[in-house]
C-alpha cells in the first residue's frame, strides 16, 4: 500500500520537478524573457491545442488502444469548420455544433472498427490518418480556406475579460480548498484512515499558489487566453469523467484486463467505442481552436499532431500497456513539450536540434518510468 | 562420502510480506531422483524457481551449492550453464518452428551467418532416439501431441549437457502410455548419472521413481525420507497435515426444488472435428452444490461458458431458470438473469491486476452506485467494499492496494465477492481452489456452505476429486463433451469418478 502511494506521488513529483527545472533553465538562459507575462501567455496558447488533443488521447491509451488519426482528423474537422464559416457563412454556434458533431461521428467510426470489428486500433487509425487527410485535400481542392469570420476568431485569439478571469480562478481556488476539506471531513466521519493528509493539503496549497501566480502573469499581459479557459474546463470535465464516473472506471478496467472486465458483465465494446467518440469530440475542439488561431483552414493543418498528443500522454505517465494514466499528467506532458519548443525557439536553437531534444526527452521519460517500476 | 551434487540450505522466500518458503533444505547426489510433494500453492514451484534462477540470487535468503560451489545465479541462463535445466508445466516450445529448430534455439550450431544444418540434424536424430521419439527433426511442434512435446523438451535439455533435470508435473496431461515412456526415460537418465527433481501429484509414480521424497506444506519443509520407507498414505498425511474430513467442512443444508434446467447444451469450435460439449442436459436444485468432474478437455469449462454466455465458438443451449426460459448470449445477460461465474483462469479472466482490491470487487455492479451525471456514489461503494472484505476475510492492507499484490487465495476471495455483489441465484465456480493455500481453501468451502444455506445454488467444476467428493451434494462426470454419470456424494469414491471419467458410461 505504502509503495503504491509513493510511486504515484513520485511520478507527480518527478514531472513537477522536470517542469520546474525547465522553467528555471530557460528563465536564466533568456534573462527572464521566458517568464515574462507576454511569453507565458504565448506558451499557454501554444499548449492549448496539444493539451486538448492529449485529454482525448489519454482515455484512448488508458483503454490500451492508440489513435494515430487525430492529426489528420483535426485537419479535416478544422477544414470543415473553415468551409462552413468562410464559404457558407454559417452562424458560429452552428459551425461549432456541426464540427463537434462531426468529430463525434468520426471518433465513433474509428471506435466501431476497433471495438466491434476487432481490427487493431493501430491499423484502423493509420487508415484514418491517410483517409481523413485525403478527404480534407479533396474538400478544399488543396487550397487554404480563408479568411475566417471575426466571430470564429474569438475561439482561439481572444482573451477572457479581466473581471471574469479573476473571479473564475478565485472560484477554482475556493473549490479546491473546499474539496480537500470536505474529503478530510468525510474520512473522519467514516473513520477511514487517511494515508497522507499532509500531502493532500500540500498539494492543494501548491495548486492554489500556482494558479494565482499564473493568473497574475496572464493578467499582466492581456488576461486569460480563451483557448486556455476552454482547455481548463475540459480538464475539469475529463478528470471528473476519469475519476468519478462509472464510465471512467470501466475504461481503466478495460485497459487493465479486458477479458476480466468482460467477465464482470461490462459492455467493453460499447465503452471502447465511446472512448473513441469522446476523443473525436476533443479533436473537434482542438480543430476549432486551430482554425480560429490560423484564421484559415489549411490542407496541411494538424500534420503529425497525433505524435505530439501521444508523446504528451506518455511523458505524463500514461502506460501504453493500458490501465494507467491521468488527465492531469497528460496536460503536464503537453506543457513540458511546448515549454521545450517555446524556450528553444527563444534561444534560436535550430529546428533540427529542437526535434532531437524532444525525441530524447520522450525516450528519457519512459526509460525513467520503466526503471523506477522495475526497481520496486 | 561423496559431496552432494545439489545442496540447498534454509531457503526462505517472501512475496510482499507473505512467506512462500520457510527454510527449506534439500540435497541430492548424482543419479538420484528426488520427488517434491505438496499441495498446490505449498511452495514447490517457488522452490524450483529459486533453484533455476528465475528468482535471482539476493531475492531469497539461504544458500545454494551445486557441485560444491555456491550458486549466485542472475537468471535462468546462469543455471543452465551449470547444467540445471527446468521443464515447466506450461511447455516453452515455439509452435511454428520445427523440432530441430526448437532444440537448438539460442544454441544454434555453425556461424552467425550460416547455420550448420547438417550437424544439427544429425544431433537432433540422436537426441530423439535417446528419448524414444520416432519423428523427423523437421516436424513442426504444433503437429505434436502434448506428450511428444514434453519429450522434445527433455531432448532439448539433454542437448545442453544437463546434470540436474527438474520436471514440474510432467505427466499431468499425458496418457498412460506416454507416462510409461517418460518414466523409462528418467530411469535411463539416472543410469547416466543425471540427477532429477520430480514434481508430481501422482504418488504411485513418485514412489516408483524416486530415491527420496521431500514434502512441503505451506512453505514449511515437513520431511525428506527415503522412498522405500514410505507409502502413499504416509505422503498424503504429511502433505495435508490433517484428515480429509477436517479438510472439507461439510455442513447439513436443505435442498429445494429444481431452480435451473439446462437442456441440450452443445458447443463446437470452428474447424473442430468433434463438439466440445455434446448435447448435455442437467438440472440444479435450489441450495444445492453440484460438482462437475472430468478430465481436462472433457468439456466441463466449456459447458459452464455456455451457461455464462461466453463460449468462444458456436453453441446452443436452452436454459430455464426458475421456470422462465432465458437466452444468454453474453456475460451481461447471464449476470442479469442471476448467474454469476468465478472463472477458471484467475489471472486472465478474473482480476484487473493493477486496480485496487475494492475496485475489482465492485466492477460488476457499478451501475448500482450511479448518481446524477454518471458519477459513482463513493460512500455507498466503499461501504459495500468494506462489507465484502470483512465477510470473505480478504486479507489486504487497504482496499486501494493493487490486487496483483495479494496471494492467490485472497484474489480468489475478491473475485467471489464481486460475484456475490450481483446477488446471484446461481453461482458457478470453475476450479475455485486452484493454486490456493489450504487455509484459504477451507474458508472458501465454509463460504460455499453458508451460501447454499441462504438459498444460492452452486455449480462447482473441479479437477481435485477429494474436493468434488468432500463438498458436492451431487456429482456429474463428463467425458469427451458428454455427460457420463451422475452420483450422490454418499459412498462416492475417487475410483468411481475416475472409472467414469476415463472409461465407459455408468448408469446412475
Amino acid at each position: 500500500m505504502f509503495k503504491i502511494i509513493k510511486t504515484s506521488q513520485l511520478q507527480l513529483l518527478a514531472m513537477l520537478t522536470a517542469m520546474f527545472l525547465i522553467v528555471v533553465f530557460f528563465s536564466f538562459a533568456t534573462d527572464g524573457a521566458f517568464i515574462s507575462p507576454r511569453n507565458v501567455s504565448n506558451l499557454f496558447r501554444q499548449t492549448a491545442i496539444v493539451g486538448v488533443l492529449a485529454i482525448g488521447m489519454v482515455f484512448v491509451i488508458i483503454s490500451a488502444e492508440i489513435d494515430l488519426s487525430v492529426g489528420s482528423m483535426m485537419g479535416l474537422l478544422g477544414g470543415i469548420a473553415a468551409i462552413l464559416d468562410v464559404w457558407f457563412h454559417f452562424p458560429i454556434m452552428l459551425t461549432i455544433l456541426i464540427t463537434i458533431g462531426a468529430g463525434l461521428v468520426l471518433g465513433l467510426f474509428n471506435g466501431w472498427w476497433v471495438a466491434y470489428q476487432k481490427v487493431p486500433s493501430f491499423i484502423v487509425t493509420l487508415a484514418g490518418m491517410l483517409a481523413f487527410r485525403g478527404i480534407l485535400v479533396g474538400l478544399t481542392d488543396g487550397v487554404t480556406v480563408a479568411p475566417t469570420s471575426s466571430s470564429m476568431g474569438v475561439i482561439g485569439q481572444s482573451y477572457v475579460p479581466s473581471g471574469w478571469g479573476i473571479s473564475i480562478v478565485l472560484l477554482l481556488c475556493l473549490g479546491l480548498i473546499a474539496k480537500v476539506f470536505r474529503r478530510h471531513q468525510a474520512q473522519k466521519k467514516h473513520e477511514v484512515v487517511n494515508q497522507s493528509p499532509k500531502f493532500e493539503y500540500l498539494k492543494a496549497f501548491i495548486s492554489v499558489v500556482v494558479l494565482l501566480v499564473l493568473l497574475a502573469l496572464l493578467e499582466g499581459y492581456r488576461g486569460i487566453p480563451t483557448p486556455i479557459l476552454i482547455m481548463g474546463v475540459l480538464i475539469l470535465i475529463a478528470t471528473y469523467v476519469a475519476k468519478r464516473t462509472a464510465f471512467g472506471r470501466r475504461v481503466y478496467a478495460i485497459g487493465g484486463n479486458i477479458e476480466a472486465t468482460r467477465m464482470s458483465g461490462v459492455n467493453v465494446e460499447l465503452n471502447k467505442m465511446f472512448v473513441f467518440g469522446f476523443n473525436g469530440m476533443m479533436v473537434a475542439v482542438a480543430a476549432l481552436i486551430l482554425t480560429s488561431r490560423l484564421g484559415a483552414g489549411s490542407p496541411a493543418a494538424g500534420n503529425m499532431a497525433e505524435l505530439d498528443a501521444i508523446a504528451a500522454c506518455v511523458i505524463g505517465g500514461t502506460s501504453l500497456a493500458g490501465g494507467v494514466g491521468t488527465v492531469f499528467g497528460a496536460i503536464m506532458g503537453a506543457l513540458i513539450m511546448s515549454s521545450l519548443d517555446n524556450g528553444m525557439s527563444m534561444l534560436d536553437v535550430p529546428t533540427f536540434w529542437q526535434l532531437i531534444v524532444k525525441g530524447a526527452i520522450l525516450l528519457l521519460a519512459v526509460w525513467l518510468d520503466v526503471k523506477t517500476k522495475k526497481s520496486q | 562420502m561423496k559431496q552432494p551434487l545439489l545442496d540447498m540450505r534454509d531457503i526462505v522466500k517472501s512475496f510482499s510480506g507473505v512467506r512462500a518458503l520457510n527454510g527449506v533444505s534439500i540435497t541430492l547426489r548424482d543419479g538420484e531422483v528426488l520427488s517434491l510433494c505438496g499441495e498446490n500453492g505449498s511452495g514447490k514451484s517457488t522452490l524450483m524457481k529459486v533453484l533455476s534462477g528465475v528468482w535471482p540470487y539476493g531475492t531469497y535468503e539461504g544458500e545454494i551449492y551445486f557441485q560444491g560451489k555456491q550458486v549466485k545465479a542472475n537468471g535462468i541462463r546462469d543455471t543452465e550453464a551449470l547444467g540445471i535445466v527446468i521443464i515447466h508445466q506450461e511447455l516453452a516450445l515455439v509452435k511454428e518452428l520445427s523440432v530441430m529448430e526448437n532444440i537448438f534455439l539460442g544454441n544454434e550450431l555453425g556461424s552467425f551467418a550460416s547455420l550448420d544444418d547438417e550437424r544439427m540434424h544429425r544431433r537432433t536424430q540422436e537426441l530423439l532416439a535417446q528419448v524414444k521419439l520416432n519423428i523427423s527433426p523437421d516436424t513442426l511442434i504444433r503437429e505434436l501431441g502434448v506428450g511428444q512435446q514434453q519429450l522434445v523438451e527433455i531432448a532439448k535439455a539433454l542437448n545442453k549437457d544437463v546434470k540436474l533435470l527438474i520436471l514440474d508435473e510432467p505427466t499431468s496431461s499425458l496418457t498412460n502410455n506416454e507416462i510409461e515412456i517418460l518414466l523409462r526415460i528418467v530411469e535411463g537418465l539416472k543410469q547416466q548419472g543425471i540427477a532429477c527433481v520430480y514434481i508430481s501429484h501422482k504418488l504411485d509414480e513418485v514412489l516408483a521413481l524416486s530415491d527420496w521424497v521431500a514434502v512441503i506444506r505451506d512453505g514449511d519443509h515437513i520431511a525428506t525420507k527415503a522412498a522405500v520407507d514410505l507409502t502413499q498414505n504416509d505422503i498424503i498425511s504429511m502433505m495435508v497435515g490433517r484428515q480429509l474430513d477436517e479438510l472439507f467442512p461439510r455442513e447439513p443444508h436443505d435442498i429445494g426444488d429444481v431452480i435451473l434446467q439446462v437442456n441440450h447444451a452443445s458447443a463446437i469450435q470452428a474447424g473442430a472435428s468433434r463438439p466440445q460439449v455434446d448435447d448435455v442436459s442437467f438440472s440444479l436444485h435450489k441450495g444445492e452444490i453440484l460438482g462437475i468432474a472430468g478430465l481436462i478437455g472433457s468439456g466441463r469449462t466449456e459447458l459452464m461458458q455456455c451457461l455464462f454466455g461466453c463460449y468462444d465458438g458456436q453453441y446452443q443451449v436452452s436454459i430455464e431458470l426458475e421456470g422462465r426460459s432465458h437466452s444468454i448470449r453474453s456475460q451481461r445477460a447471464a449476470l442479469k438473469a442471476g448467474i454469476a461465474m468465478v472463472p477458471e483462469d484467475r489471472k486472465r479472466h478474473g482480476i484487473v491486476p493493477i486496480m485496487g482490491v475494492g475496485r475489482n470487487i465492485t466492477l460488476s455492479i457499478l451501475d448500482n452506485y450511479s448518481t446524477g451525471l454518471g458519477a459513482i456514489d463513493e460512500a455507498k461503494e466503499s461501504h459495500d467494499i468494506n462489507d465484502s472484505i470483512a465477510r470473505l476475510k480478504v486479507k489486504t492492507a487497504t482496499s486501494d492496494l493493487a490486487i496483483k499484490n495479494l496471494s492467490g487465495g485472497n484474489q480468489q476471495k475478491a473475485i467471489i465477492a464481486r460475484c456475490l455483489l450481483t446477488k446471484p441465484k446461481i453461482l458457478i465456480l470453475d476450479e475455485p481452489t486452484r493454486g490456493i493455500d489450504v487455509g484459504a481453501k477451507y474458508e472458501i468451502y465454509k463460504l460455499m456452505f453458508a451460501l447454499v444455506k441462504e438459498g444460492v445454488s452452486i455449480i462447482m467444476v473441479s479437477s481435485e476429486l477429494p474436493e468434488v467428493i468432500g463438498i458436492s451434494d451431487r456429482v456429474l462426470v463428463m467425458h469427451e463433451g458428454r455427460l457420463k454419470g451422475e452420483f450422490g456424494y454418499e459412498g462416492l469414491t475417487q475410483e468411481k469418478i475416475m472409472n467414469c471419467a476415463i472409461k465407459e458410461a455408468v448408469l446412475a
